[in-house]
């Protein structure tokens, strides 16, 4: 007789396959493989995260009142007390001093929702440089970026929700930005603001699309990230034993979902911590917001500086044409620029396979040497964020490094056209040179230090030679060659749409063409030993 | 170059297993269990911390920590508490996966994502099966109603959203200023007089209303002025310009004309507004040109006078909108 817990379970597991047919579907699933390397677990810290916010932001629900009321503050926070404020604004120093556990909950949720977008940006940048989104994965690509995207407004929106003075300023400024559209900006301004600014309709509206619309679709889009990972199986980075047509890695049981859900409690645990010891958006220092006043060093989330910086240094350009105002100043920075960056990244994957010609499935990693182009186009956007950033936090840099606003501004104005191009050339040689190296790893072995004379009095190193599993490392990748330039016919006819394949053959031979080429199995035979 | 016929190295295959100690040595599967059942029970004492705190410390307690400064302890030992039970389970689960659970890699195929081509072919079949025994492709009477239709009731869900808000109509071109009107402090809602503004000073202004306690946002965000003194001789502004001041007093709308902020900083030694957003810097003699910053255009002035009890009060309402710009302003 079995014991009583495992008839029970049995009994159980019985009752559901009968009605779902769920056994058949359990044992392939469990059988899953999940290859392990630390980068995977960037994607991983994200869902946590977002698990982590939904979990503490309920909690914050159930004080927080989203309502732009005027009203008297009565509550424990002396220095404010009897000043007239929102109902927003008061409840959130409720949550703050007067809820037992609030102000640990409210701080959790703003690091948990800082780690969320620098959890997603890690990830996408892992994604990017090994080449994770090529075919079949373009679709999870998108949907990532469309993630980041929402998580972005998502974050803005949650922290205009207690309507401080720091976050009524952001407030003002979206509101500038959606009344500077041509043609419709007024009118979407007044809808989204059941009128004009600040009005009594914003906070209420926001916090339904924050705690509810943008989560939801949020849900939904990392519902479906998550099954494509499963069904089309995750990508594994090269080495021996790995090839396109396999995973190596540990099952789903019992490793994987241990430490998995392990994961998610450190990361928990981290967060909490970061609750418990770092303060963060200290609402009751800025006051409650009033149109007439501004907290000097007003600094958005980091995630929202980089927008900032960009805005700070636009030129002050404003044309007038046939009665109409268009904000040069505005849309650029706030609209058109980003617009690009983020319409390019969701395209990446299809411009990259355009311009190399490969339009094949692939499941080994690169690795980001072995693609100097695509790694260099990397360098390039992040140096341009980081130098809007920095832009961004440039009246807090001149106080620290006794600079003026001036200097920063004009150094960053230089940079953002100089400092990308730069980055792309810089990063492109480090990519040949470390292919270099690594073919002279392959071919010589590894320098020990190690001096021997030889007979003749010459002193030579000792080279060791790398195990063979190293060197297949680095040497699995393929060396694609550029896409030929359709050849004019014996008539002289050029081919139809000639002058696109001519460009796509340049692009290609751009990317592909300067390679390294890597050893093949004759050069290093004919080497030999490894010593020499 | 090519290499394709240039062989590559060979795949030396998977390297073999490396068994952990605890694989072999019954002693050390036992410290390992033992390290894990510590790191479990060391969250217990988390939660433990947790629940002390929540009851048993007051409210109104803070204490000094090193780096940290003054902490709210019921706060920092709730998330501290909180963090370990927290954290410990996380660690116990990872050290027990690493240590006790089996670590051998195994190999799972893969298949192209791409259907075969017999299921692909059957699928079109199909599909060109019930899509033709619908009939659309000959009954297109039906195919075009239901098409303008499905169109048309798109159109409902945005219609509903009408009532989000007004109209714009002429509301963003209007204040509250107008002649006559006396300028009043913020905070205070006291008139002003001239005398009451020495040279280099500046003053936060709104229009004087009949019930101060009960101002809107919505008109403090376009009615706010700042009040700069200087002297007269030291203003480079046209006659009209010139005009709208009184005796070395001009008046500015306090909303940036960039983006909306307070232009709440002013530089005495320099007479140059700043705006702490993005650093627009208005130039206050020359009539609040922009000397530096993304911002377009000047912030606009309000023309001030005297009335006959000797208090300052408007000329004329504005002459242009306040505020960041939009599309229908006017120049
Ligand atoms: C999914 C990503 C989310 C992000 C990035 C995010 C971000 C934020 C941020 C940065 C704040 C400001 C907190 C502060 O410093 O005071 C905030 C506030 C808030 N969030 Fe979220 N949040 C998310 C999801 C949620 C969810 C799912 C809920 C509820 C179900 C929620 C409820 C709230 C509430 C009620 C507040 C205002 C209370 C307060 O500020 O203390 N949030 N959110
Ligand atoms: S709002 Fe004043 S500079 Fe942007």
């Amino acid at each position: 007789m079995k014991p009583a817990r495992e008839r029970i379970a049995g009994s159980v597991a019985n009752f559901v396959d009968e009605r779902t047919g769920a056994a058949k579907f359990l044992k392939k699933s469990l059988n899953k493989v999940f290859p392990d390397h630390w980068s995977f677990m960037l994607g991983e810290i994200a869902l946590y995260s977002f698990i982590i916010l939904l979990l503490s932001g309920t909690f914050l629900t159930f004080w927080y009142v989203p309502s732009q009321e005027e009203l008297i503050y009565e509550g424990s926070y002396v220095p404010l007390k009897g000043v007239k404020m929102s109902a927003a604004y008061s409840s959130t120093l409720d949550i703050s001093f007067d809820v037992r556990g609030g102000m640990l909950m409210r701080q959790i949720h703003h690091w948990a929702a800082l780690l969320f977008l620098a959890a997603m940006v890690a990830h996408m940048m892992r994604v990017f440089f090994t080449g994770a989104f090529r075919k079949p994965r373009e679709m999870n690509w998108i949907l990532g970026v469309a993630l980041i995207t929402l998580g972005i407004v998502e974050g803005f929106l949650g922290y205009s929700l207690p309507d401080d003075l720091l976050s009524g300023t952001g407030i003002r400024i979206a509101q500038a930005i959606l009344q500077a559209i041509p043609l419709i900006g007024t009118y979407a301004a007044f809808f989204a603001f059941g009128g004009e600014f600040p009005g009594l309709d914003f906070i209420p509206r926001i916090y339904t699309v924050h705690v509810l619309l943008l989560p939801g679709i949020m849900l939904g889009l990392i519902t479906v990230h998550l099954m494509l990972v499963w069904y089309q199986k995750h990508t594994q980075y090269p080495g021996p034993g790995r090839t396109e047509k396999n995973v190596v890695g540990y099952p789903l049981l019992p490793v994987y979902m241990a430490k998995a859900g392990g994961f998610l409690f450190i990361v928990f645990g981290v967060t909490a911590f970061l609750g418990a010891v770092a303060s963060i958006n200290p609402i009751w220092v800025f006051g409650p917001y009033t149109p007439t006043q501004i907290s000097a060093g007003s600094q958005p989330d980091w995630y929202m500086g980089w927008l900032d910086g960009l805005v700070r240094m636009a030129p002050p350009i404003e044309t007038y044409f046939f009665g109409k105002t268009i904000s040069w100043n505005i849309l650029i920075p706030g609209l058109i620029v980003p617009g690009i960056m983020f319409t390019g990244l969701a395209l990446w994957p299809f411009i990259e396979a355009w311009a190399t010609g490969d339009k094949r499935e692939h499941n080994l990693l690169d690795r980001p040497r072995n693609t100097p182009t695509r790694t260099a186009v990397g360098a390039m956007a992040i140096t341009f964020t980081i130098v809007a950033l920095i832009n961004g936090g440039n009246d807090i840099i001149a106080t620290h490094f006794s600079l003026t606003i001036n200097q920063i501004m004009w150094a960053t104005r230089i940079s953002i056209f100089v400092l990308p191009p730069l980055a792309y050339v810089i990063t492109k040689r480090i990519c040949l040179a470390l292919q270099r190296a690594d073919r002279d790893l392959v071919l010589h072995g590894r320098e020990t230090g190690r001096l021997v004379m030889l007979p003749h009095g010459e002193f030579v190193e000792i080279h060791e030679e790398l195990s063979p599993q190293e060197a297949f490392t680095r040497t699995s990748h393929e060396q694609l060659a550029p896409i030929p330039v359709a050849a004019i016919d014996a008539n002289g006819v050029r081919p139809k749409g000639v002058l696109k394949d001519r460009i796509r053959a340049r692009i290609s031979k751009g990317i592909l063409q300067e390679q390294i080429a890597k050893p093949t199995a004759k050069e290093k035979l004919e080497l030999g030993g490894g010593h020499h | 170059m090519s290499n394709k016929e240039l062989e590559p190295l060979q795949d030396p295959g998977l390297p073999a297993h490396a068994h952990r100690k605890a694989d072999h040595d019954e002693a050390a599967a036992n410290r390992a269990e033992r390290q894990v059942a510590i790191l479990f029970l060391l969250s217990a004492l988390g939660t433990v911390l947790f629940i002390y705190s929540y009851i048993f410390i007051e409210n109104n307690i803070y204490i000094y920590i090193p780096i940290l400064g003054n902490q709210h302890a019921q706060q920092l030992f709730l998330g501290l508490g909180f963090a370990i039970a927290l954290f410990f389970i996380g660690a116990g689960a990872v050290h027990w996966a690493k240590t006790l659970m089996s670590d051998t890699e195994v190999i799972a195929e893969r298949h192209e994502m791409r259907s075969s081509d017999e299921d692909r072919a059957a699928l079109i079949a199909t599909v060109k099966e019930e899509v033709g025994a619908v009939g659309l492709g000959r009954r297109s009477l039906i195919k075009r109603s239901l098409a303008l239709s499905l169109g048309l009731v798109g159109i409902s869900p945005l219609l509903l959203l009408r009532d989000l808000g007004p109209l714009p109509g002429d509301v963003l071109n209007q204040t509250t200023w107008a002649e006559g009107v006396h300028l009043v402090t913020d905070p205070g809602n006291r008139r002003l007089r001239p005398e009451d503004l020495e040279v280099g000073a500046v003053a936060h202004v709104l229009p004087e209303i009949e019930d101060p306690e009960h101002r809107s946002l919505n008109s403090i965000a376009k009615d706010a002025l700042l009040l700069i003194r200087i002297r007269p001789e030291e203003f480079r502004l046209d006659a009209e310009r010139l005009s709208w001041t009184y005796q070395g007093i001009i008046a500015f709308s306090k909303i940036c004309s960039h983006m909306g902020c307070a232009v709440a900083l002013y530089e005495q030694t320099t007479k140059h507004l700043l705006c702490p957003c993005h650093q627009s810097t208005f130039d206050v003699p020359t009539g609040a040109k922009v000397i530096f910053g993304p911002s377009a255009r000047p912030l606009p002035q309000l023309a001030i006078k005297v009335d006959d009890a000797g208090y300052l009060v408007a000329a004329a309402p504005f002459n242009q909108a306040v505020g960041p710009s939009f599309w229908e302003r006017k120049k």
